[in-house]
């Protein structure tokens, strides 16, 4: 992408365009990756309500997988899953392993 | 028809800031101001303005205030002074950076520590480097004049940059002067309607503020907002004349006062410029040929312009209400040195620091300067390049 020069750049940094954050991904940022284990999941949406960066994608009302384009690693969702009878449905792992 | 009152540099200032009748205001008490805004407060608790007053806990709460309705789509204003200017010093980059054209009267007060509540220029001199617009104001009448061209400044589309309106704390605000008011309706078409480029209230066109700009971007909207700041001086000497027409009173980039014709010259801000008029004709009388020159817009500082007023004096004493620490010279000896640099002759140059924490600047002080200013063309020789006056030993 070819970058503006300064007589094109909007007054004050304004952003003119709505939900153009979705161009910006930021899921390289990330050092330790969420993994779902699917059989341990309850369907409680915890982690899709406390993700910070929307990355719980939902299909048909139900938790799906993670958007790896955004999720930016930062555990609450592991912290905050419940699982079944102790077993967690979301850990972390160290990206690159 | 104009209304000619009895009232002190506050009162003026809010008077005009009723007239224009803004939006929000945000402010927090601090002496010397608090009196400015509590009038403007009853105007609004009176229903005499439709303003929105939004009580915070801090000054710094009060320009984030500011910012938050300015970006919503309001005309907004703010005063104060000192420490308070002080403590909004992060939030007045934001304002500047963001374009935000809001309008802010400043009461010059000392910085603490020492702890002093009386005037100098310490608080202003702090913050010109913020991307504000600054224009000073000799006595009442100028304030009340600067704060009403502020919003037509800050405003212009060329421009949409915050304006600071300075003046003297209690030798202006709290003096009761002979000032003249314009019509509220003279005001009101002179300002005319407000209409935000980008507001955030406008639910059709989503917008977003204060987005993250890391290098590859921040510095094109750096560049962007020093060539605004190259369009202030145009608008402001526009400005000025509009105002002349409703008003019939003259401004310009600065003043001068008997500069033409003069050899020797004081430059000075604000009230002190009152005392070294009638000094400079206390002292023509004496075949002294004095003359003055008084900054009215500061930020961006008009070099040229001022350069081309003083460059044919033999000698020039900038007399400084501030100093400023580290540096070899006052502020604004440092500006008008820059002004006269790029020529080959130049005045000599020499500073004095006067006036701090509401020390009295008395006629006595400027016939001191005007007659050493007169040895120092007579003899190309100066003693001192920079020393306060006014204190004791
Ligand atoms: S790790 Fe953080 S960002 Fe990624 S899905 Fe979980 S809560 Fe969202
Ligand atoms: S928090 Fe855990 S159990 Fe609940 S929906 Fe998310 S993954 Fe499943």
């Amino acid at each position: 992408m070819k970058l503006k020069g300064w007589k094109e750049v909007t007054p004050g940094a304004v952003v003119t365009e709505a939900g153009s954050a979705l161009k910006f991904k930021t899921g390289s940022w990330r050092a330790f990756r969420p993994v779902w284990i699917e059989e341990n999941c309850i369907q409680c949406m915890f982690c899709w309500i406390y993700c910070p960066d929307m990355a719980i994608k939902t299909k048909d009302g139900k938790r799906a997988e993670f958007d790896y384009d955004y999720c930016k690693g930062c555990g609450i969702c592991a912290l905050e899953c419940p699982g079944k009878k102790g077993q967690k449905a979301i850990v972390m792992e160290e990206e690159g392993k | 028809m104009p209304k000619i009152v009895a009232v002190t540099g506050n009162e003026a200032v809010a008077e005009a800031l009723r007239q224009v009748n803004p939006d929000v205001c945000a402010a927090y008490p601090i002496t010397p101001q608090t009196d400015m805004m509590q009038r403007f407060a009853s105007f609004a608790n009176n229903g005499k303005v439709k303003t929105e007053m939004i009580l915070v806990e801090s000054e710094h709460s009060a320009m984030s205030a500011c910012v938050g309705a300015s970006a919503a789509g309001g005309r907004v204003i703010t005063a104060t002074s000192s420490q308070g200017l002080a403590l909004m010093w992060e939030v007045l980059f934001i304002a500047s950076g963001l374009r935000l054209p809001i309008v802010m009267p400043l009461v010059n007060r000392a910085l603490s520590a020492p702890l002093n509540i009386h005037g100098d220029h310490s608080d202003g001199m702090g913050a010109r480097d913020c991307g504000w617009i600054q224009l000073w104001s000799e006595n009442g009448q100028e304030a009340y004049d600067n704060a009403i061209q502020a919003f037509r400044i800050a405003e212009h589309m060329d421009i949409r940059l915050p304006v600071m309106t300075c003046l003297d704390g209690f030798i202006i605000s709290h003096s009761i002067e002979r000032i003249e008011y314009l019509d509220d309706d003279a005001v009101k078409n002179f300002v005319g309607e407000y209409k935000q480029l980008n507001p955030l209230l406008n639910i059709d066109k989503p917008v977003s503020y204060g987005p993250l700009i890391l290098p590859d971007y921040y510095m094109e909207y750096r560049r962007a907002q020093a060539e605004v700041m190259t369009k202030v001086n145009k608008v402001v000497r526009d400005v000025a004349k509009d105002f002349e027409k409703i008003s019939g009173r003259k401004y310009g980039l600065f003043e001068t006062y008997r500069l033409d014709d003069a050899e020797v010259g004081i430059v000075i801000l604000n009230s002190a410029a009152g005392t070294t008029k009638d000094a400079i004709d206390a002292l023509r009388d004496k075949g002294i040929k004095a003359g003055l020159l008084k900054p009215r817009l500061f930020r961006p500082f008009p070099y040229e312009e001022v350069g081309e007023a003083l460059k044919h004096l033999k000698a020039i004493c900038v007399l400084d209400r501030a100093d400023a620490f580290g540096a070899s010279y006052g502020p604004l000896f440092m500006e008008i040195a820059t002004s006269l640099y790029s020529h080959k002759d130049k005045p000599i140059l020499f500073n004095k620091i006067y006036g701090l924490g509401g020390r009295d600047y008395l006629p006595d002080h400027a016939e001191l300067v005007l007659n050493e200013l007169a040895e120092v063309a007579k003899t190309g020789k100066v003693k001192t390049f920079k020393e306060y006056i006014g204190v004791r030993e």
